[in-house]
């Protein structure tokens, strides 16, 4: 993974963001209030479900399907994090040793039932997340929160963050790509070249961000940001933060892949 | 109206590292004069337009626009009467639109929202780049960069225009429509240039400047006569004002 790369994927999903699907025409507002719900009814399973988590892969699945995403290449980005995720879960059947069902004659200890389960809520959680954003771009959620009336100051750190990664992705690409031209070689640069391309990269960083400070300045900014943006909160919006948050907690509430397990196993017989 | 003045008073400024980029300067400039600002690389040209809208504090001496000085208390009403136009384009453009980059200035002065639509569509119409509104800033041409910059700029019409070098990256014809731009705009302006050939379009006057002090200041067909000085700043003549035998003898 190199700078240009992740640079190219920022880019890749703010396009995304600007495609023109019925999901991408719906209000901002109305997929983040969505999209929060699912996450809290996805954790607030207890830490040994499984089987009832997997009808919850249905909103994120509707989405991708309805608004034309790229379901590979965003589950890929998901994998990219999930080792950190793994890392932290893999406690779980170190610790946790006790048997709670046998299948195929062998026992499956409650760690690693727990273990699958957070794996589970992690690709639920995370994925929507990122599907939110490629449906919605950041920018559109950043100024759903502040209708929202999410605190300003809040809103606004999350803007320049992204603004300013940015910021430091074009700068490092640019170095690493004066670097490559200049070294005459396809070898790796040593440390010491790294150390100080990445000093050099910050205080280019810092300029920036304070030449930018000082155009935000020149031009009346005076501590918040407005957007100006005619959202309207239409019948498709009504419709759906009214569906799948009362789809969230039924599926919260009975077991459906369960109950649809059922049903196949007394049509199969 | 005497409120577009842009009086520089005995101007100095060291930057944090020691280097001493402005010693000296003073000029006055009058309501609707159009000047350039020459000078090699490095003479302080930028480090100077930057004190005009009070983004940089004076070491020593004082800045005066419209005949009283830059003041904190005095900074958002300077700001708003003079426009700055910086010279990285990308300083510029912060925002996640090209709409919202221009839309930006109108709305922190509190323009009623629904003018907002109108003002920024003018001021990309002038530039020539209305088709970029809905585009991302971070993914424009660096001369679509440096139209937006300005447009951003004239959206919230200044009295008092400040471009550093605004035609760096543009192609012969974006270069044209911008000057045709400037030349419609009455109010002050103030360029920093090395387009000696645009200065002849714009600018009766030329203050050069060298090693952050000005060496000339006055009419810029008269200076740019002036080999000498010239040289002395890097420059050379407009391709205008230079005599070419070759190409005489055919006309
Ligand atoms: N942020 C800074 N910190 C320290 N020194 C600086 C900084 N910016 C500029 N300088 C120095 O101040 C002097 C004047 O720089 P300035 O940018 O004003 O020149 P300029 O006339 O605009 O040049 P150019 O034509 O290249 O844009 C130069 O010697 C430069 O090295
Ligand atoms: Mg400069």
């Amino acid at each position: 993974m190199n700078i240009g790369s992740v640079r190219d994927d920022a880019l890749y999903m703010d396009e995304l963001s600007q495609k023109n699907s019925p999901i991408h025409r719906l209000d901002p507002r109305a997929k983040i209030i969505a999209s929060v719900f699912f996450i809290f009814t996805v954790l607030s399973f207890n830490r040994y479900e499984i089987f009832a988590l997997i009808s919850f892969f249905a909103f994120p699945v509707f989405l991708l399907v309805s608004a034309e995403l790229p379901v590979w290449y965003l589950m890929k980005k998901v994998i990219i994090i999930s080792p950190v995720v793994i890392l932290i879960a893999i406690f779980n059947p170190i610790f946790d040793r006790e048997a709670i069902f046998v299948l195929a004659g062998t026992e499956i200890s409650a760690g690693w039932v727990s273990f699958l389960s957070i794996l589970i809520r992690f690709f639920l959680t995370a994925g929507s997340v990122l599907i939110l954003l490629a449906c919605t771009g950041f920018y559109e959620v950043c100024m759903a929160l502040e209708r929202m009336r999410v605190p300003p100051i809040f809103v606004m750190q999350l803007l320049f963050l992204y603004r300013y990664i940015f910021v430091l992705l074009d700068e490092g690409s640019r170095m690493v790509r004066a670097h490559a031209l200049r070294s005459f070689s396809d070898k790796h640069m040593g440390m010491k070249t790294f150390g100080s391309m990445l000093g050099n990269l910050l205080l280019r960083t810092v300029d920036r961000a304070e030449r930018i400070n000082c155009a935000m300045l020149a031009r009346g900014f005076a501590g918040s940001v407005t957007m100006h943006r005619r959202i309207k909160f239409r019948a498709s919006d009504v419709l759906f933060v009214a569906l799948w948050p009362v789809l969230f907690i039924l599926m919260r509430k009975y077991n459906f892949s369960g109950l649809i397990g059922n049903l196949l196993l007394v049509i199969v017989k | 109206m005497s409120h577009h003045i842009v009086e520089v008073k005995d101007l100095y400024f060291t930057y944090h590292d020691g280097t001493p980029a402005i010693r000296g300067v003073s000029f006055r400039i009058t309501h609707g004069e159009s000047v350039a600002v020459v000078g090699a690389n490095g003479a302080g040209k930028s480090t100077l337009l930057h004190h005009l809208n009070g983004s940089i504090v004076p070491k020593h001496g004082e800045v005066r626009i419209g005949d009283y000085p830059i003041t904190k208390e005095r900074l958002k009403e300077v700001r708003r009467t003079v426009g700055m136009v910086f010279q990285n384009p990308d300083d510029q453009l912060f925002m996640p639109r090209v709409f919202d980059d221009v839309a930006f200035g109108p709305l922190n002065y509190g323009l009623p929202s629904n003018e907002i639509e109108a003002r920024v569509d003018k001021a990309l119409a002038e530039v020539g780049a209305l088709d970029l509104k809905n585009r991302s800033s971070t993914r424009l041409s660096a001369g679509e960069k440096r139209a937006v910059s300005i447009a951003s700029v004239l959206a919230v019409s200044p009295d008092i225009l400040v471009l550093d070098e605004p035609n760096s990256d543009l192609d012969p014809r974006a270069r044209r429509r911008l000057i045709e731009l400037l030349k419609t705009f009455k109010h002050t302006k103030i360029i920093a240039t090395h387009d000696l050939d645009m200065v002849l379009d714009l600018c009766p006057r030329t203050i050069i400047l060298a090693e952050g002090k000005v060496i000339a200041d006055g009419n810029s067909l008269e200076i740019f006569n002036n080999e000498k000085l010239l040289k002395r700043s890097n420059l050379e003549k407009p391709l205008r004002m230079q005599e070419c035998p070759d190409f005489g003898k055919q006309k």
